[in-house]
């Protein structure tokens, strides 16, 4: 039994189409990633498979219970942590995860216990009778990432976890929940537009795009299908780059333009860049390195995943109140 | 047996909220004080009803009006924690949308009783000085007063929460809570006698069921009032069983 699937799962607001028919399995003890840009209708599928909304056709099982028909089980299978937090600020953070084991029905000693175990998973235990408001951002998602643990969910979804984080505490995050991982032995479900943490943290990924699914494979399977180095070219405005005598050169095995600027995979970049810029003509700039996700999503899409998008809290939020989300 | 423990945990967060929050309490019970000594002095100086001074008269009244406003209020908090996603926090949790509502409403309830209790205590402070003599707070009208103001105030809150489950802006729902409280108040013949009302008036101040709150009060605190204590009780408990089948439906139907 998977222990997420998903048939023609489809979520239609008025005139928008935000998640079109997906179908996906994912297995036991997977890290499994959804990545694509923003709007592309990733929350979305994660608020319909946590039961928060509900789809509009399709269906999907958590654990071997339907989303729609059986919806508490679903919700003692799973834990979340949200995109943005949701402690509350007036709360210690052990009240916080007291709270959470009263609402989750545990026994008193096991929720008692139980709160130690994961205060320790994330470094909390010094300050768990500090109200949430003196937090941090990255020590609240460490509070919400051990609350999400707390009744023992067999999946855990995380929704953008290094949102709006200091490259240092993103670093701590995906430690900690590679260690989660680890130790708990559970499946988790993460949405993201972040290639390096896709790429990182994921067993398996799903690229979406406008509520769809483009590709789906490993990283370094999808990493394989661009087929050599890629080398990005920017030219000078008015002065394009000649693409004609680029297609032209033997070793180079695909030519992309996008955004102004062009895309080339190559057979090893090294040897041939300087045959490259002679060719190219003038160039206002020019990178080289070995496939990414983000060429990935190029090669698919047409575009780029820009990590240009507004950051944190409450930019993201005012983008996915406008989207309907 | 899980759905018990899902209450008393929200129960248990509005608790501890509310004590946090200090202020809350205090801003409470700085605004019925003003209301008895300077309208109820004010006007008590050139008018008297019921056999008692006037300050003795809006006494109950007075009460109601703290009960609305912290009851009706309460429903801010559930656009707050719809605002601050602690909502999706107990959406996603396995308890069901019922016991969410009666959750809230017993800590509400709470919030509003331990409120309403510093100000009978106050009643109690004036009675004994004489400020206002004829008040009879024994322990029978006590229980009594708090056995009516209880089922209001689960009306009450009900009302609050309703509207809080379907508004997405905090300023947005005070704006209308006002509009539904100041009515309800003024209405309810708190800071007037309801009986030889004018023939427009009459009816609506007999359908605004905070009026039946109000002259339960009087009937067990001041010995005097227009309708039966026991038919007081039981308006205002119709009333409040409405509305809390109306809330059961709205936290239902409510969207995160």
């Amino acid at each position: 039994m998977h222990v997420i699937e998903t048939k023609n799962l489809t979520k239609k607001y008025k005139d928008l189409t935000a998640v079109d028919s997906i179908s996906l399995e994912v297995e036991e003890g997977e890290i499994f990633g959804l990545l694509g840009p923003n709007g592309a209708g990733k929350t979305t599928i994660l608020m319909m498979l946590t039961t928060l909304r509900p789809p509009t056709s399709g269906s999907a099982t958590i654990n071997g219970f339907d989303i729609v028909k059986q919806p508490d089980q679903v919700r003692k299978s799973i834990g979340i942590v949200f995109q943005d937090p949701s402690s509350d600020d007036i709360l210690t953070g052990y009240e916080n995860l007291k709270l959470h084991g009263m609402l989750y029905g545990m026994p008193d000693d096991l929720r008692e216990k139980r709160i130690e175990e994961v205060l320790k998973l994330v470094d909390l235990t010094e300050r768990k009778n500090d109200l949430v408001k003196k937090y941090s951002g990255g020590m609240r998602r460490r509070l919400e990432l051990a609350r999400g643990l707390m009744h023992h969910p067999k999946i855990l979804f995380l929704d953008e976890p290094t949102l709006g984080l200091d490259p240092q505490s993103r670093e701590h995050i995906w430690q900690y929940i590679e260690k989660m991982a680890k130790e708990e032995k559970i499946t988790i479900i993460i949405t993201t537009h972040y290639m390096d943490e896709a790429d990182r943290l994921c067993d398996r990924l799903a690229i979406i795009d406008n509520g769809k699914i483009v590709v789906l494979d490993t990283p370094e399977n999808l990493k394989k299908i661009i087929g050599g180095d890629v080398i990005r070219l920017k030219g000078l405005k008015g002065n394009d780059i000649n693409i004609d005598a680029l297609k032209s050169l033997k070793f180079v095995l695909k030519i992309k333009k996008s955004d102004g600027e062009v895309s080339l995979t190559v057979k090893d970049a090294g040897k041939n860049l300087q045959e490259i810029l002679k060719v190219a003509g003038i160039v206002d700039s020019a990178e080289v390195h070995s496939p990414t996700l983000d060429d990935v999503f190029l090669h698919y899409t047409g575009k780029a995943i820009r990590d240009d998008s507004p950051e944190g809290g409450w930019a993201e939020r005012m983008m996915h109140v406008r989207a309907g989300h | 047996m899980s759905e018990l423990k899902g209450i008393y945990a929200l129960w248990y967060r509005e608790f501890k909220v509310f004590l946090r929050e200090k202020s809350r309490i205090v801003a409470s019970v700085v605004n019925p004080i003003m209301w008895l000594l300077i309208i109820g002095g004010g006007i008590g100086s050139a008018v008297s009803f019921g056999g008692v001074n006037y300050q003795t008269f809006i006494y109950p009244g007075v009460l109601i009006q703290s009960a609305l406003f912290a009851s009706i209020f309460f429903g801010t908090y559930i656009v707050w924690d719809k605002k601050i996603d602690f909502m999706k926090e107990v959406l996603v949790a396995p308890i069901s949308r019922t016991s969410m509502f009666v959750g809230k409403i017993l800590g509400g309830a709470t919030d509003t009783l331990i409120q309403l209790s510093i100000l009978i205590v106050i009643g109690f402070v004036f009675m004994q000085t004489g400020l206002m003599a004829d008040l009879q707070l024994n322990v029978f009208s006590v229980l009594a007063s708090f056995a009516i103001l209880l089922v209001t105030i689960v009306g009450l809150i009900s009302i609050g929460l309703i509207m809080g489950s379907q508004m997405e802006s905090p300023e947005g729902f005070q704006l209308i809570s006002t509009f539904v409280i100041m009515p309800m108040f003024f209405l309810s013949g708190a800071l007037f006698p309801i009986d030889n009302l004018p023939s427009w008036l009459a009816p609506v101040v007999l359908l605004d069921p905070v009026t039946y709150s109000v002259d339960g009060l009087r009937a067990v605190m001041l010995g005097t009032s227009t309708f039966s204590f026991a038919l007081d009780f039981a308006a205002v408990s119709a009333f409040s069983l409405v509305m809390v089948a109306i809330g059961t439906y709205a936290f239902k139907k409510m969207k995160v």
